[in-house]
């Protein structure tokens, strides 16, 4: 499938949000967690939040895909038919099904986000099975078509994940999410542990599925070029609260705040 | 007269936290606005500014006051202010930015680099293709280069690169930046072609030149920066 | 061989050897699985006098629900006649005095160990089935409180993973006991490690089936004339074991037959598992001039 040719056309300043977060707040003591956390996504728009150890990015991570809830504030996300759902008013059941569908979820380290006791292709074919497919034929070419497109060796499909490298497992991680044709994408720092050469094959990857199926992404990394390079608006996060936001390249040439203007400072160049 | 673009008031100041809170107010005042076909041409020493009023347009550096206002989608909108996907819809229909430096994305082929802004604006890729490569020979981008990742060229063959990007669709609004610094005289013929075209297209021009001659053909009408020079605030 | 003499209840035990309350607490139980087909209720568990994995989950549910009027089969693998089988049915005949028999038509309660009989089963008969894993996800998911949340939302997806993933590694499924069921279009149910020659008969069966699992305390139900369909694929759908061979006893060609190694040769016979439905079908065949 040819990024180009599936082209759907650019973001319109008039689409509705796809998912809105009103003073999300969780605290485990004073300024660690997050708080008071506000912003809105669009359908394609890809969000980046950065920060360093301690910011409390990760607890906004696991606050806004369901995993904690929150002392105080919302999480509502706008689903396939249209209608807003209250994350943390639905029943356990239905975030369940949302990760499971509507959602993905790219852990760090890719043994938390694959089975690894199963092959590559039962490990893309999970969700599809969870949705009621019932076919072994259409489950296998989904599972090679997928493969394909995270550009892992086809004939590798009954291969354990075990067998795979680091990189090649984050792969599988990716198209294990992908293949529900998922709206909205978390990422939890997708590229730390990896190689660099491992790191930029990932990131060319994931610039490529983002634009090619018009995801939402909301991606949590502590590494600004990865920012740069995926993101189209960021979240600066210092001790629990979000310091400065706005467009990607904005942030990074032109920082306002004292900190964000330290972090970007203090970026080695090679 | 068809204005495109209208800046009133426009303020740009830069506070070094990192250097003691130190205040640097490079614009303050700003007011002009640009019309289809022409070429506004900003003047000034280094330093005074131009750069940064060309990045506080496209929204790369945040205004400290003002408006800017941009015909986009058949309608006003004020940049100023703009969520972050508005500003990207603008950078992509509306308001082109050609720089003298390429930012590399690595691994990326030339051609590729050049085809984006068309793809991102729904076209083909055969179109695309066919227009990227028009435009690479035209800069004198040889076709052994075109499957190459722009980061190993020279500086202005990555210069070239980035102009074939810039003149890949039409802009309403385009804003150069010393497009032919570091360029020969031939290349440097071929962009004043390019914008020639581009203006007799309609688009509203907003450019940096540092050669004299180049700056007499192409300008219509002067924005003089040096008075936007002010002393430190501390 | 027909239902031998009653014989007495042995003094020193109550009726079938557990106490009245902890019969109560296993029928409260069973009427809750009963009521929510497949599902997995936990159990008081008590201790027997045989250890873990020889059929203590069976027993107390057989105990629990034995009358002075039953009659009960109990066979292991299909046979009457084997050690484990003989052990249990005594046991109930010294602690409840109830009639015991190997008839199958005749039996009011069938304990059953890894086999159900061939001969059809009627209304008003009751299956005790003795199951060692009641979890048909504990394969892949080794949580308990996940798999409780797993059945709870329906999630099973990771059941069609283990059969897809025999048909990638052997081109076909490759369990062939213990074959995972859904049960109502509801629950998921390992129904005990009976060959999936047998699911077919769990199908809406006249029979009340009732699964007890000792060691894990936990007991499951099926109610009678209930859907019990076998996972499958569309395009690998369920099939069951079939022989080339007929019973050397009997000559059945239908039901479940056992390999025997006959001698030191290795010579290999093939007989019915189910001893009853064998020596019936060969009584049949002598009685015919």
């Amino acid at each position: 499938m040819s990024a180009a040719e599936q082209l759907l056309p650019a973001t319109s300043v008039g689409t509705e949000p796809l998912f809105a977060v009103r003073d999300l707040t969780r605290l485990y003591g004073p300024d660690k967690g997050c708080q008071g956390v506000s912003f809105e996504l669009y359908p394609g728009e890809v969000l980046g939040i950065v920060g360093e150890s301690g910011s409390g990015k990760s607890t906004l991570l696991s606050l806004l895909c369901g995993r904690c809830p929150p002392d105080r504030g919302s999480v509502q996300y706008r689903d396939g038919s249209g209608d807003w759902l209250d994350l943390y008013a639905a029943s356990e059941a239905e975030r369940r099904t949302l990760l499971r569908t509507e959602w993905g979820f790219v852990e760090q380290n890719p043994r938390d986000g694959l089975r690894m006791g199963v092959s590559a292709g039962a490990n893309i074919g999970e969700r599809l099975m969870a949705q009621g497919v019932r076919h072994y034929g259409q489950l296998r070419a989904a599972g090679l078509d997928w493969l394909q497109q995270v550009e892992i060796d086809p004939a590798r499909i009954d291969d354990l994940p075990r067998a795979f490298s680091g990189g090649m497992q984050q792969r599988l991680q990716i198209a294990r999410n992908l293949v529900s044709s998922p709206k909205l994408v978390f990422m939890d720092e997708p590229t730390g542990g990896l190689d660099v050469s491992v790191q930029a094959r990932l990131l060319d990857l994931l610039r490529g599925l983002v634009r090619e199926l018009d995801l939402a992404v909301v991606i949590v990394t502590h590494d600004l070029a990865v920012a740069r390079l995926l993101a189209d608006r960021l979240m600066v996060m210092r001790r629990s609260r979000v310091v400065e936001s706005g467009l990607t390249d904005q942030i990074l040439d032109d920082p306002q705040h004292p900190y964000t203007q330290l972090l970007v400072s203090s970026v080695l160049q090679p | 007269m068809n204005t495109l673009i209208e800046v009133r008031d426009l303020a740009k100041t830069f506070t070094l936290h990192q250097q003691h809170g130190v205040s640097l107010q490079v614009l303050r005042g700003l007011n002009f606005t640009v019309a289809a076909g022409e070429c506004l041409v900003l003047h000034g020493q280094s330093g005074a500014g131009k750069s940064t009023l060309l990045r506080t347009l496209y929204g790369n550096y945040l205004p400290a006051g003002g408006s800017i206002r941009i015909r986009h989608a058949g309608d006003w909108l004020e940049l100023v202010g703009a969520e972050p996907r508005q500003v990207l819809a603008v950078r992509r229909q509306t308001l082109g930015y050609v720089s003298q430096f390429l930012r590399v994305i690595p691994r990326v082929p030339a051609l590729e680099v050049v085809m984006e802004p068309a793809l991102a604006r729904g076209w083909t890729r055969v179109d695309a293709e066919a227009r990227a490569k028009a435009l690479l020979t035209r800069l004198n981008i040889p076709e052994r280069l075109w499957q190459l990742a722009p980061g190993t060229f020279s500086g202005g063959e990555q210069q070239r690169v980035n102009l074939a990007r810039g003149f890949m669709v039409g802009w309403p609004v385009m804003l150069l930046d010393e497009p032919t610094a570091s360029l020969d005289e031939a290349n440097a013929g071929v962009v004043l072609e390019l914008i020639g075209e581009a203006r007799a297209a309609g688009s509203a021009l907003i450019g940096i030149f540092h050669d004299r001659a180049i700056r007499e053909a192409v300008a219509d009408r002067y924005l003089d920066m040096t008075q936007e020079d002010l002393a430190h605030a501390s | 061989m027909n239902a031998q003499a009653i014989p007495a209840r042995e003094a020193g035990y109550n009726f079938a050897y557990l106490d009245e309350q902890t019969k109560r607490m296993i029928r409260r139980a069973l009427l809750k699985a009963v009521a929510i087909p497949g599902y997995q209720v936990p159990f008081g568990g008590r201790e027997m006098p045989l250890p873990y994995g020889w059929g203590t989950g069976g027993m107390q549910l057989t105990a629990a629900i034995l009358g002075a009027d039953d009659v009960l089969k109990v066979i292991d693998q299909g046979a009457d006649d084997t050690t484990n089988a003989v052990s249990i049915r005594r046991f109930f005949a010294r602690t409840a005095g109830v009639a015991t028999t190997e008839r199958t038509p005749e039996a009011t309660v069938i304990q059953t160990r890894h086999r159900i009989p061939e001969t059809p089963l009627a209304a008003g008969q009751i299956m005790v089935y003795q199951v060692p894993i009641p979890e048909p996800l504990r394969f892949i998911e080794p949580s308990e409180t996940e798999t409780r949340t797993m059945h709870a939302l329906g999630d099973y997806g990771v059941m069609h993973v283990k059969l897809y993933e025999d048909i990638a590694t052997f081109g076909h499924i490759a369990t062939s006991y213990a074959y995972p069921v859904t049960v109502d279009g509801r629950y998921v149910m390992d129904p005990s490690p009976i060959p999936k020659f047998d699911n077919p008969k769990l199908d809406r069966s006249p029979a009340l089936m009732l699964f007890g699992a000792g060691r894990e305390k936990r007991l499951y139900a099926v109610p009678p004339y209930t859907r019990v369909v076998s996972l499958d694929f569309e395009d690998h759908p369920f099939q069951i074991q079939q022989w080339e061979q007929c019973c050397a006893i009997c000559g059945s060609g239908d039901s479940y037959l056992d390999e025997l190694i006959v001698d030191d040769a290795g010579s290999k016979q093939f007989v019915c598992s189910d001893t009853d439905y064998c020596a019936q079908r060969a009584q049949q065949q002598e009685s015919r001039p």
